[in-house]
């Protein structure tokens, strides 16, 4: 068992899954920003929908929504259950 | 201070009695207003501060609120109560400031249907400083809040990094809050379906559709039935007897009447001061003003414009923008000045840039759309559909160079979409009111000056003088007449006024369209020109303006070939 769960980004995940956050990468501004929007590895997620043609991915976190750009949810990673 | 979106500016107008603009979406206030209370029996100076995630401030306005906070002497921390946990990110930020802090639990009401109960005592413990439940909407918990200000303390938390600020918050939570599952309204089933692309876009494309035959049957409406009527019937007859009293003609007489047309006045031709100039922004502008805002108002308040900035995030990073910026576009649809003003809530000095240039060229504002309905109309709605179709491919294009030529990129979309809410009428018929005050408070007397300055100019004979001068490109390029340059020159005060001078030169259909296209393009007008100034600095305002005639002397120039 060298991965007992599967390791997604937000982009790479369907619509209606939910996992924890392993991973947020990042440059400096966009980390501060999103740590304080409170998605920051730990924190439950699950992808409400995301647009075609590389539009931003929509997240639910507890109670609030959150519409990600394409580029960011490409590199944050999400532990799938 | 609190998170965007959390009810702070109803707050706010709760405690002082003023004013302010208030929306269900994030970055409604980008700048502070003040306000007076009484406290103790002293005046207090209270602050309404734009929103912010964190102290750490990521666009222009999250900026002007983490410096309001060196000024305050005590911070009202407004929390979600719905969404605790993100909530209190800031606020334990606050916390380990010295400044006193106390917390209201806004949206308290919300609470109960969502499934959250909060212990607020405990909470009240943990975080060392009172917390008091309201609801700003409906006033309740207002007066507690205020009575435990004298409470309000700085606990002096230890100072934390992010990663513990958050361990502490997940500690919190344990304690305080339960959620328990509930079974989904039929508000937020509409939610889901509006963030996905297979039912949000054609959802969009309805509300956009509705929105636009709303806006028109109650502008067009009242128009029929209310001001046409009422300056026909009522006023027509009042000016004609002060025409014979001022001998139906001379100086005055042409000032204040204008000019008649087989002994009748026509409102949109006769330029008096009475006549015209009350007619262009009370019987045709103020009615569109009035249907506009009250849908703009009602979208805003259910919280649909971040879920349209999701669906258009793609479009518009092909013109240099995120999707967010669709909010201060739509703004500018009523009026510029605020729209620029808006377009604080976007990250870049590249994107403002951006987005208050295309504003100024592309979107005309609600005072233009009446006049182009009531002028344009009258030939046919293929010849409207010309002037704002010309008008978005000019914004795309623009963009879309504007993307390619300035330096740098736009930064990706990062939002909160905030829930539907059902819009409290309250909140929406004061906003309402306050659109309409403010338009005719700074709108009335610019126009009635302006048809004053223009009817003694034209007596003056200096219109004909500058008319001669611009001959060369007003008929030459754009194919208007000559006297067209007066409309232009009218355009930098009131783009109605402008629009409304085009109708005594007689022109054709195609003529209409060339002006309408050209006049929405040109210098926005003098009100959105300083907040330009303001929001750009000299140096960039000198760059938006040479776009702006770049572009609508390249552009008046093709339609009058095509048309």
């Amino acid at each position: 068992m060298l991965s007992p769960k599967q390791q997604l980004t937000l982009r790479q995940m369907q619509v209606g899954q939910s996992g924890t956050v392993v991973q947020v990468a990042g440059g400096r501004g966009r980390m501060t920003r999103l740590n304080a929007l409170g998605i920051r590895p730990g924190r439950r997620i699950t992808k409400v929908s995301s647009m075609f043609m590389r539009g931003p991915v929509t997240v639910r976190m507890g109670q609030t929504q959150i519409a990600i750009g394409f580029g960011m949810a490409n590199r944050i990673l999400v532990e799938v259950d | 201070m609190g998170n965007p979106n959390v009810g702070k500016s109803v707050f706010f107008s709760r405690i002082t009695g003023v004013k302010v603009i208030a929306s269900n979406y994030p970055g409604t206030t980008v700048s502070f207003t003040r306000g007076f209370m009484k406290l103790a029996g002293d005046e207090v100076e209270v602050i309404d501060v734009p929103g912010t995630y964190s102290l750490e401030p990521a666009s222009k306005a999250e900026e002007v609120a983490s410096e309001m906070l060196q000024d305050g002497d005590l911070v009202i921390n407004i929390i979600d109560a719905t969404n605790l946990e993100r909530n209190l990110y800031l606020a334990l930020e606050l916390l380990e400031k010295q400044t006193p802090v106390i917390v209201a639990l806004n949206i308290w009401d919300d609470t109960k249907h969502r499934g959250i109960t909060i212990d607020v005592e405990k909470l009240e413990q943990l975080l060392g400083v009172p917390v008091v439940p309201t609801a700003a909407i409906t006033g309740q918990g207002i007066k507690e809040l205020v009575d435990r200000i004298p409470e309000a303390t700085s606990p002096s938390m230890p100072v934390r990094t992010h990663d513990e600020r958050w361990v502490a918050i997940g500690s919190i939570i344990d304690e305080v809050q339960t959620i328990v599952h509930r079974h989904h309204t039929w508000l937020e089933r509409l939610e889901d379906a509006s963030a996905k692309p297979f039912t949000g876009l054609p959802i969009a494309a309805l509300v956009l559709g509705i929105s636009f035959l709303v806006v028109r049957f109650v502008g067009e409406g009242l128009i029929g039935y209310v001001f046409e009527p009422l300056f026909e019937r009522l006023w027509a007859p009042l000016m004609m007897n002060l025409s014979v009293v001022l001998g139906s003609g001379g100086f005055w007489h042409d000032i204040l009447i204008g000019k008649l047309f087989d002994g009748e006045i026509d409102f949109f031709q006769s330029m008096g001061v009475l006549t015209t100039g009350l007619y262009i922004p009370i019987g045709a502008v103020l009615p569109y003003i009035f249907a506009f805002y009250l849908v703009l108002g009602f979208l805003e308040d259910l919280g649909y414009l971040p879920r349209l900035a999701v669906l258009l995030d793609n479009l518009m990073h092909r013109i240099g923008l995120h999707g967010y910026a669709i909010i201060p576009t739509m703004l500018g649809l009523g009026c510029n000045v605020p729209a620029i003003m808006a377009t604080r809530i976007l990250e870049s000095r590249r994107e403002r840039f951006i987005a208050a240039t295309l504003i100024s060229i592309g979107i005309p504002c609600a005072a233009a759309h009446a006049m182009i309905f009531g002028l344009v109309g009258a030939q046919g709605v293929q010849y409207v559909a010309m002037v704002y179709g010309s008008l978005f491919v000019v914004w795309i294009i623009l963009g879309f160079i504007l993307n390619r030529t300035i330096k740098g990129f736009s930064p990706e979309l990062l939002i909160e979409i905030p829930p539907y809410r059902l819009p409290s009428w309250r909140v929406l018929l004061q906003k309402l009111w306050m659109r309409i005050y403010g338009f005719l408070r700074e709108a009335l007397p610019i126009i009635l000056a302006a048809i004053f300055v223009i009817g003694i100019l034209y007596t003056l004979g200096v219109f004909d003088f500058i008319a001669n001068l611009t001959a060369p490109v007003v008929s030459g390029i754009f194919g208007l007449p000559k006297e067209g340059v007066v409309a232009i020159v009218v355009g930098f005060l009131r783009k109605d006024v402008a629009i409304g001078m085009l109708a005594p030169l007689s022109l054709s259909a195609g003529q209409l369209v060339v002006g309408c296209v050209v006049l929405s393009m040109f210098f926005p007008c003098i009100a959105a020109f300083v907040v330009l100034a303001r929001e750009l600095g000299v140096k960039r305002l000198i760059g938006a303006t040479a776009i702006m005639i770049t572009a609508a002397v390249i552009v008046g120039g093709l339609l009058n070939l095509i048309l």
